[in-house]
């Protein structure tokens, strides 16, 4: 139960990623690695004002606008300076955990959830109403997730969030409707950094600490649950993708628990398994393709 | 509607792979011309019209379409005056969407884009009538994927799409080489069609010499990145395959050798 529940509340936090992870890879077709610093700027800049008695709400907005200059800096990068999109993410990437000890001005920041020194987080009025504050994570999250996946679909079917799907799509159409395509990578790329910021500062208010080495993996952790998401559910509709994203970031969290709980693994094992995950995930409809097509195959040689 | 004064443009100056393609072309068309361009292999055709659309910036020269000057407008903000259809069907749709999310794009052509749904219903009614002229169907089918859609059809839904909002010049880019010979002349039909009732300023590159003259009221060879040839009125009517060839000889001092240009 306990697996489950803390599986349910990373899984909810970090959907909000997922989404983030989807606008760049899915919507924009360009996979954006500054994720792995907009989402350490995120929980550093929330744990520094959470820890010096910044509400924490107010904390958490300012970590969600710094995401989104890590998203800004990329795009610029990549659509001004003409830097590949990889190259561009990277060296986002690289510059923030420079940015993110300068913000947290120490490279760890204990956020104390109990105690006598226990620090004021988003999580805490719930808990002040008598919750627990397992529960009052999951419930506060889940509302976030909702509150973000309503107004992001709400968005995407906008006349600027259609422009911003088609210049993923098809940029020179794009630019032949007179949009300008520069402007729209750039937006998506902020929003995307802006809720992967999001998600790290629920992160660190969540597991009551905020480290310069947290982000590591967060961009396949991200891909993780839009692959899981995409091979389990095979839905299109934007309102149905977003959905599946969060049970994929839930499921995803859930064979991470349960196989960490296998004896032979240990914690520092993460990684390869996120890794393995992820890669098997991205072969799966080829294996599937592979197994239950080949009859049809001999049929076309013999003609 | 269009003045072209004087454009030069040099690509990859300096380097051994330096190319000038467009040498000093001077040209005006009136409103509701509809000029065919025509040419051999990198005569500059092509790159004429990208420099129109704003693809890139001439080294020299002006570019005035309807009055105003967009010589140095990038891409996006000229493309308010312009309709474009491209050589690959691919290009002017967006395959991951659906046709009234692709012509509900092209109907804001030029415009802001808010945070107002894609879509007022009222626009299906308008969307519908403008697919249902192209006579295949596309009006019942709104809400399928673009990228379901044969090439000739996303051809013909380009063509819609770049005159849904009457664009001060059409671009046609060899719009119908992609397609198979079956469907290449109903696409050309159906723009041709469109022109007519819309009165619209059109440039259309082609590489088949009896397109270029059997469709609109003037012609225009270019060469070496010169126009060469200018034909129009009753000159262009009477004009025929072989005169075309023997003209452009004597007007380039070349043979006219584009692989697709004598047949047809």
């Amino acid at each position: 139960m306990l697996i489950i529940q803390g599986a349910v509340s990373l899984g909810l936090i970090f959907s909000l990623m997922a989404m983030g992870v989807y606008l760049t890879f899915r919507v924009l077709e360009m996979p954006d690695l500054s994720a792995e610093g907009s989402i350490i700027l995120g929980a550093g800049t929330a744990a520094r004002l959470v820890s010096g008695g910044v509400n924490p709400f107010f904390a958490t907005i300012i970590a969600t606008v710094v995401g989104c200059t890590a998203g800004l800096v990329t795009g610029v990068l990549h659509t001004k300076f003409k830097i590949p999109p990889i190259l561009a993410g990277i060296l986002t990437m690289v510059a923030s955990y420079s940015v993110v000890i300068r913000i947290m001005g120490t490279s760890n920041i204990p956020l104390l959830p109990h105690g006598p020194n226990r620090v004021t987080s988003v999580f805490t009025f719930l808990q002040e109403t008598g919750l627990s504050r397992q529960a009052s994570i999951i419930l506060f999250s889940a509302v976030m997730v909702v509150v973000v996946g309503v107004v992001l679909y709400c968005f995407l079917g906008t006349e600027a969030g259609s422009a911003m799907r088609a210049t993923g799509n098809n940029r020179q159409m794009v630019k032949a409707q007179g949009i300008n395509t520069d402007a729209m990578v750039i937006l998506c790329l902020m929003i995307s950094n802006g809720l992967i910021g999001l998600s790290g500062a629920l992160w660190s208010q969540q597991q009551g600490f905020a480290s310069v080495d947290m982000g590591t993996g967060t961009i396949v952790i991200g891909l993780a649950s839009v692959i899981i998401a995409e091979v389990l559910f095979r839905v299109r509709r934007v309102w149905a993708r977003l959905i599946t994203l969060v049970a994929g970031s839930i499921i995803y969290r859930m064979i991470i628990a349960l196989a960490l709980n296998l004896d032979f693994l240990s914690p520092t094992d993460l990684r390869l398994l996120t890794a393995i995950i992820v890669a098997i995930a991205l072969t799966l409809p080829l294996i599937v393709e592979k197994v239950s097509k080949p009859v049809e195959k001999t049929k076309g040689r013999r003609k | 509607m269009l003045h072209i004064e004087n454009l030069n443009k040099t690509f990859n100056p300096g380097t051994p792979i330096e190319n000038h393609v467009l040498r000093g072309v001077s040209l005006h068309l009136e409103e509701g011309d509809y000029v065919t361009l025509i040419g051999g292999n990198g005569a500059g055709k092509s790159t004429l019209l990208s420099g129109v659309a704003g693809t890139f910036l001439p080294d020299t020269g002006t570019i005035t379409i309807g009055g105003t000057e967009v010589t140095n407008l990038p891409e996006h903000r000229r493309a308010v005056y312009l309709g474009r259809v491209f050589q690959d069907p691919m290009t002017g749709t967006a395959a991951n969407m659906n046709i009234e999310e692709n012509m509900a794009l092209a109907y804001r052509r030029g415009k802001r884009r808010g945070l107002g749904w894609y879509i007022k219903s009222k626009e299906r009614e308008l969307y519908r009538e403008r697919l249902s002229t192209l006579e295949l169907g596309l009006e019942d089918r709104l809400t399928d994927k673009v990228g379901l859609l044969s090439g000739g059809q996303r051809q013909a839904l380009t063509l819609v799409m770049a005159t849904l909002k009457q664009p001060r010049v059409l671009l046609l880019d060899e719009h119908t080489a992609a397609l198979d010979p079956k469907t290449a002349p109903k696409v050309l039909a159906i723009g041709t069609k469109i022109i007519k009732e819309l009165n619209l300023t059109t440039m259309m590159v082609t590489h088949n010499m009896r397109d270029a003259i059997y469709h609109g009221n003037r012609l225009i060879m270019m060469s070496g990145g010169r126009i060469v040839l200018d034909i129009s009125g009753d000159e262009k009517q009477k004009l025929t395959v072989e005169e075309l060839v023997a003209k452009f000889s004597l007007a380039s001092d070349e043979e006219f050798t584009g692989d697709q240009a004598l047949l047809g």
